[in-house]
């Protein structure tokens, strides 16, 4: 979805200023994106079918509400998507330079939109809104804008858009990075880090704040039980601290080792230096999330992830700003090493959100526990658990194979010769 | 909605199920690759759009199928998976090795989904072990005899399978006819025509086998007699391709093949109703009325649903249309 923004981006400013490098560069990137969707499609349509097959009382149960944005995603974004693919992909020729940029912006909103409705899902079930209860337990909807406009979605959408922006914006970055430091191709090496850097930088910021920030407030508000297990907060206080480090002691109802900003949780989730806070002592222990230690190192990586990425990103923007980046071969190396770093803090992103909300698997409404298919059994569920690991361990070494391929083939060959194309007196 | 499914990937699980035995250089193999390229993940988004409505619209009906349907579902999956990346990967090296191995996965993949897609249906006509909670869980085979023991796998589910491969290897070989030229075009059509016989044979036995174990069948039949002209229709459609294979009209033989499906689903669908998912024992069974979701969900759905459905019928237009008439291999096309 990151990439699908910035070949998007990179496909205007082609359009605008008559660049064919520019759609050169786009079609480069169409190739990964065409690889990545692939895999993207193949491993998504088990996630519409596991809530049938493993979680039936669950859809039984909601599936009047939440079938409803997943049937949506199918209708709408799927088709959208895949229309304009083939289309993409494999029709420039055919469709000249306007027609092809309609082509990839449609593919863009199809692949957006399909996030909307997939986080709408998710933050029905982290926020319940716009129901009723029926006569046999089951949940009825009664409002389809306060389905599709929950508050929570707007802001958690923002948040793991964001974080898809960023993916690609490190991705472009680290290619671009790896373009000049082996001495190859270095003016798309310098396109892919301008582009990278300047929308990266642009996003790890609005991540952090409004939609981090607006993420936090929101759990605050209506699931203190998770901010407070995030937060290693074991102890209700007034001006709580922040912890930075700490392995959480749950036993012992305390963090080892902890290194703290005092006050900074009180200011970050009320605004006031000494506001109360809630900890886990506050509430029943059967209303705690049952794996604390992960889902603190899960919401620790993610934020300590998306620090690194503000700094990264900021001072390359800075970097460039001063006409020192592609000289700067400290700043490409830490650019291209970080290149797993954004999978990994999206990761613990939803680690966070999913382990945070448990024990529940509807907020309020139903606990995990009870949200499961009754007839099918554990030996079941690891013959397809085991089978998908493994099927998914290859797909993965595929697509590994194919995108680092891609890179090393690299972009059509520019018409005019390397040294000149580096000329600062030519325009870029 | 599966109706549709089954028309439009058919045809591609078909060109898979047949892709060896009518394509016999690399350059035939790229043709039945790049006839399918561009429109094979819109039409397997029918089967996701069809489950996304089925979730909101029955939900209980999900729920029950879905996990009492476990195994088979997840093998499904592993098969699409596979079926995908086959696809879309096997261009993408020029390699002795990297192709044949995914022109392999491409068959075989195609071929045992259309197995299972039969398969499927089959067990849903025939009924499944529902009890008074809503649920099922069958065994994936017992032991293929004649008698009560069944299975999702049994003598009459992989009869259907068959049945359904052999009709999809004929659909896809029509896709294949039209859209191909040269030895591929005539191989095609040379399938297609020997499939034909075999469609005609199974379903009549087919036909025969489900009346007599699937009483809803004849009663809906006898009390809507207006019912018939779905399987009129379908019957219509199977003497259609004959004619028209032979006048090598080859848009019109695949439209009647299209015909035949059209009117066979829909036959099942009106021999079962109300059920949507018979049970053994038919106080359980679950039907349109107690398997639906609250009226507000299901009028609001039915509002985007048709809009949803409008924009996808311009779209798919659009694509097919840009990609009509017959393939050509280059360098720009999905081959």
């Amino acid at each position: 979805m990151g990439l699908g923004l910035l070949i998007v981006i990179l496909k205007s400013i082609a359009l605008r200023t008559g660049d064919e490098h520019f759609s050169r560069a786009a079609r480069f990137w169409a190739k990964i994106f065409g690889i990545n969707f692939a895999i993207g499609v193949v491993t998504g349509i088990p996630m519409e079918f596991q809530f049938g097959t493993n979680w039936a009382e669950f859809s039984k149960a909601a599936g009047g509400v939440i079938g409803q944005t997943l049937a949506m995603e199918g209708v709408f974004s799927f088709f959208l998507e895949s229309t304009f693919l083939g289309l993409f992909l494999y029709g420039e020729k055919k469709l000249g330079r306007v027609g092809h940029w309609w082509a990839a912006f449609l593919v863009f909103v199809g692949s957006w939109l399909s996030g909307y409705f997939i986080v709408a899902t998710d933050a029905w079930m982290q926020h319940p809104v716009g129901y009723q209860l029926g006569a046999h337990h089951e949940i009825e909807l009664t409002s389809f804008w306060g389905l599709l406009l929950n508050k929570w979605a707007l802001w958690q959408y923002a948040h793991t858009m964001l974080g898809a922006v960023q993916t690609g914006c490190f991705v472009m970055a680290a290619v671009g990075a790896f373009y000049i430091l082996s001495h190859r191709d270095p003016f798309y090496g310098r396109t892919f880090l301008k582009i990278g850097v300047l929308v990266g930088a642009l996003a790890a910021l609005l991540q952090l704040s409004p939609s981090g920030d607006m993420q936090g407030k929101m759990i605050t508000q209506y699931q203190p039980t998770t901010l407070a297990a995030m937060e290693g907060l074991f102890e209700s206080q007034d001006g709580a601290p922040l912890a930075i480090l700490g392995q959480p002691n749950v036993a012992k109802r305390t963090l080892d080792n902890p290194l703290v900003v005092p006050n900074m949780l009180s200011f970050l989730t009320y605004k006031k230096w000494t506001a109360h806070v809630q900890g886990l002592n506050d509430f029943p222990e059967d209303q705690w999330p049952d794996k604390i230690e992960l889902l603190y190192f899960s919401y620790h990586v993610m934020v300590g992830l998306g620090t690194m990425f503000i700094a990264i990103m900021v001072l390359s923007a800075f970097l460039l700003w001063r006409k020192k980046l592609f000289e700067a071969r400290w700043m490409l190396w830490v650019i291209m090493l970080s290149v797993p770093l954004p999978y990994i803090a999206n990761t613990a992103g939803w680690l966070t959100a999913e382990l945070g909300r448990q024990p529940w698997l509807i907020y309020g409404l139903m606990r995990t526990a009870h949200g499961f298919s009754p007839r099918v059994n554990a030996g079941n569920a690891w013959f397809t658990l085991i089978g998908f690991m493994g099927l998914y361990t290859v797909l993965a070494i595929l697509w590994l194979f194919l995108v680092y391929r891609e890179i090393e083939i690299g972009p059509e060959p520019e018409a005019r010769p390397a040294a000149e194309a580096l000329d600062p007196s030519v325009a870029a | 909605m599966v109706a549709l499914y089954v028309l439009l990937d058919g045809f591609d699980l078909g060109a898979g199920a047949v892709h060896f035995l009518v394509a016999r250089t690399e350059e035939e193999r790229r043709q039945v690759i790049a006839s399918i390229g561009p429109v094979w993940d819109g039409n397997e988004v029918w089967l996701l759009a069809a489950g996304g409505t089925l979730y909101f619209a029955f939900p209980a009906l999900y729920a029950s199928s879905f996990s009492g349907f476990y195994l088979p579902l997840m093998m499904v999956l592993w098969l699409l998976i596979l079926r995908g990346t086959s696809i879309e990967f096997r261009n993408h090296i020029k390699s002795p090795i990297w192709i044949p191995f995914w022109d392999f996965f491409f068959s075989i993949s195609s071929l045992l989904l259309a197995i299972f897609f039969g398969a499927a249906l089959a067990n849903v006509v025939r009924g499944v072990p529902l009890d008074q909670s809503g649920y099922f869980f069958e065994p994936l085979w017992t032991n293929f005899r004649l008698g009560d023991q069944i299975g999702i796998l049994d003598w009459y589910t992989i009869l259907v399978g068959v049945q359904a491969l052999l009709v999809l290897m004929m659909h896809g070989s029509l896709w294949l006819q039209w859209k191909t030229n040269g030895a591929l075009n005539q191989r095609a059509a040379r399938l297609a025509g020997w499939c034909w016989w075999g469609v005609l044979v199974l379903t009549a036995l087919v036909t025969a086998i489900t009346f007599s174990i699937q009483p809803q069948a004849s009663l809906n039949f006898k009390t809507w007699p207006l019912g018939y002209i779905l399987p009129v229709i379908a019957i219509a459609g199977l003497a259609g391709v004959q004619i028209e294979l032979r006048r090598k009209n080859e848009r019109d033989a695949f439209l009647s093949s299209c015909a035949y499906l059209l009117g066979m689903l829909t036959s099942v669908v009106f021999g079962v109703y109300p059920m949507v998912l018979p049970a053994r024992n038919p106080i359980y069974s679950l039907t349109v009325h107690n398997a639906k979701a609250g009226d507000y969900g299901l009028k609001v759905g039915l509002a985007w649903w048709l809009i949803g459905m409008a924009l996808a019928a311009f779209y798919f237009t659009h694509v097919y249309r840009s990609f009509a008439g017959k393939v050509s291999v280059d360098s720009t096309s999905h081959g």
